[in-house]
């Protein structure tokens, strides 16, 4: 019964934040937020299918680009409506992927999907006209719940009515997930990452459920990319990378994929720690770089298999 | 011939991941930051042989010397890091080669700095070539012909040598070359380092011809990726003539319709992937 007290005082603490933290770690929170509901999804393909991608950073290229388009050139300013849009784009989009990468598993799902993410990639940074090329394009300021918010200034604006916006998104996200893996549905997509011929032989459509899965960490991504655009006010090609792809891998693999909120906590701890790192020593790709070769070989659970670990082996077996 | 020289280039990093591929089979994202370690070391080395009064003629020795020693940074990451992995899931394999490839990618900046670096004017030291009507310069030639070289070192000691042997018996049962007593912890260091150093000296052959950026690495990587793919994975042959179709094409592209460049080589690899997952040339294993 530790796990719904744990969760009350985490949400307790992200509600009052804004009012106790200074500005700048909540505008910290931000990217956090939007990265929460990214790895929500790509969780369910990694952790819960078996299905690791490295060309996530296509559908958070797409969620951002989308948010940046309609405020730029078409107008649309509402976050109501770009959220949707980004995901009925990253749909589109996903379906044939998906289709076409779910045929595969393992490392050839993995280069396929990073063919595709660079594809896109190449398409953001050479069709200047459409794109901006490598400056890319701006994000304006969304509106939010149908207001302006004309009489916030740029901070006030993000750690006031754009904070509980991503938060509302997160939390969104978080349950609707939660109900996911904890349906028929999720169960047939662990079966599936354990044991694919046995489900097969259950009756299950392994291709068909993994490309559901990838739909839906797909049309994650996106939302998530559109929530990562507003903070900064600008969307360029390094957000389709693929070593964007494999920071999301990174900080899923941080917070430990075998846990449901494991991904969230990798998300915290990877924003705060670059925070921190960058602040005394420039280098933070050299210690993320030593983080993550500790993680893999010592620590493969990531930090909620540590906490895990410590609690006793009755709780670790609750992944 | 720009495509051709490129194709020389890439067939070394390239030949490095399918030589460990097809081995260990990790897939070594890290092999585009070898390829810039080299580069760097290579301009290193350089200056500090015609700074110390070393004939500019001769810059290709030091440049070769210093790529091939860097790339005994194979055994380090090989011992340090990557045996501890070689029973887990490929993910995590993969993994420890992206913790590597940021690792090398900021050790490079603080050792170097973030501003591009090159050799100079030693690009044209050889002079130029007139070839099939158009002007090519020397070093060019001699990077295909030391690429050629190395293919063909490869495929001979692939298939001639004892060592060759146990590669390629390794490659196809790892347990059963275990049980007939091959020493395959000798095996792995030596493979990895050799795959290292093929990158290291890609990367320092390629430096007179173009400036050196901390980005380069990573840039490589995909491109060596899709000659992997379109070749075959863990495949030589496959490393040759992919690094021939990416090199050629790219240049090919540039010329006709520029924005299609690296798109082109994409939607191909895509294409690869889908149809024979195993390459164009792929054979089982090396």
């Amino acid at each position: 019964m530790r796990t719904p007290l744990a969760l009350a005082a985490v949400g307790a603490a992200l509600l009052v934040a804004p009012v106790l933290a200074p500005a700048y770690y909540v505008t910290l929170m931000l990217p956090f937020m939007a990265y929460g509901v990214v790895l929500l999804g790509f969780n369910l393909l990694f952790g819960y299918t078996g299905l690791v991608s490295f060309g996530h950073a296509l559908f958070i290229g797409i969620g951002a680009y989308t948010g940046a388009v309609l405020t730029t050139k078409l107008g649309v300013r509402h976050m109501e409506l770009i959220l949707p849009a980004a995901a009925l784009a990253a749909a589109i989009v996903a379906a044939p992927v998906g289709a076409l990468c779910v045929r595969y598993v393992k490392i050839y799902f993995g280069m396929l999907t990073l063919a595709f993410g660079m594809v896109f990639y190449t398409f953001l940074l050479k069709f200047y006209r459409l794109t901006g090329g490598d400056e890319g394009m701006r994000m304006l300021r969304p509106y939010l719940l149908g207001s302006e918010w004309a009489g916030f200034n740029k901070t006030a604006y993000l750690v006031g009515p754009y904070y509980y916006f991503s938060l509302g998104v997160l939390a969104l996200a978080t349950l609707l997930m939660w109900r996911i893996v904890a349906s028929p549905f999720g169960l047939c997509l662990k079966t599936i990452r354990d044991n694919p011929l046995k489900a097969e032989s259950l009756g299950v459509s392994v291709p068909r459920y993994r490309w559901s899965a990838f739909m839906i960490s797909a049309v994650y991504g996106a939302v998530g990319g559109a929530l990562l655009a507003p903070p900064t006010g600008n969307v360029d090609p390094t957000l389709a990378y693929w070593t964007h792809s494999g920071n999301v891998v990174f900080m899923v693999l941080l917070g430990g994929f075998s846990s449901f909120f494991g991904p969230l906590l990798g998300a915290f701890a990877f924003i705060f720690l670059q925070d921190t790192v960058m602040s005394v020593f420039p280098y933070w790709r050299l210690i993320f770089g030593a983080i993550l070769a500790f993680i893999v070989i010592f620590a493969p659970g990531g930090l909620m298999g540590l906490f895990a670990r410590r609690r006793g082996p009755v709780e670790a077996s609750r992944g | 011939m720009g495509g051709v020289f490129h194709a020389a280039i890439l067939f070394l990093v390239a030949a490095g991941l399918q030589l460990v591929f097809g081995v260990q089979k990790i897939f070594n994202l890290a092999c585009g930051s070898f390829y810039a370690l080299g580069a760097y070391t290579g301009i290193s080395a350089v200056g500090y042989f015609v700074g110390h009064g070393g004939p500019p003629i001769l810059f290709i020795v030091p440049l070769v010397a210093g790529g091939l020693a860097v790339g005994l940074v194979g055994v380090v990451v090989e011992r340090g890091l990557l045996r501890f992995v070689y029973d887990r899931d490929e993910t995590f394999q993969l993994l420890l080669t992206f913790a590597l490839v940021l690792m090398l990618e900021d050790l490079i900046r603080m050792t170097w700095g973030a501003a591009p670096a090159s050799t100079g004017g030693l690009y044209l030291a050889y002079g130029q070539a007139r070839l099939l009507g158009a002007t090519v310069p020397v070093y060019n030639l001699i990077v295909i012909a030391a690429s050629l070289a190395v293919a063909l070192g490869m495929g001979f000691m692939l298939t001639r040598t004892a060592f060759g042997r146990i590669i390629r018996a390794a490659a196809d049962n790892r347990e059963m070359a275990e049980a007939l007593g091959v020493d395959m912890r000798g095996v792995y260091a030596r493979v990895f380092t050799l795959g290292t150093m093929l990158g290291t000296l890609g990367g320092a052959l390629v430096i007179p011809a173009t400036a050196a950026m901390s980005e380069m690495g990573i840039e490589l990587i995909v491109e060596a990726f899709a000659v992997v793919v379109i070749g075959g994975l863990g495949s030589m042959r496959g490393a040759f003539l992919g690094a021939l179709v990416v090199g050629v094409l790219r240049s090919v592209a540039i010329w006709v319709y520029p924005e299609l460049e690296m798109l082109l080589i994409y939607l191909i690899v895509i294409a690869v992937l889908l149809w024979r997952p195993r390459g164009l040339f792929g054979t089982a294993a090396a």
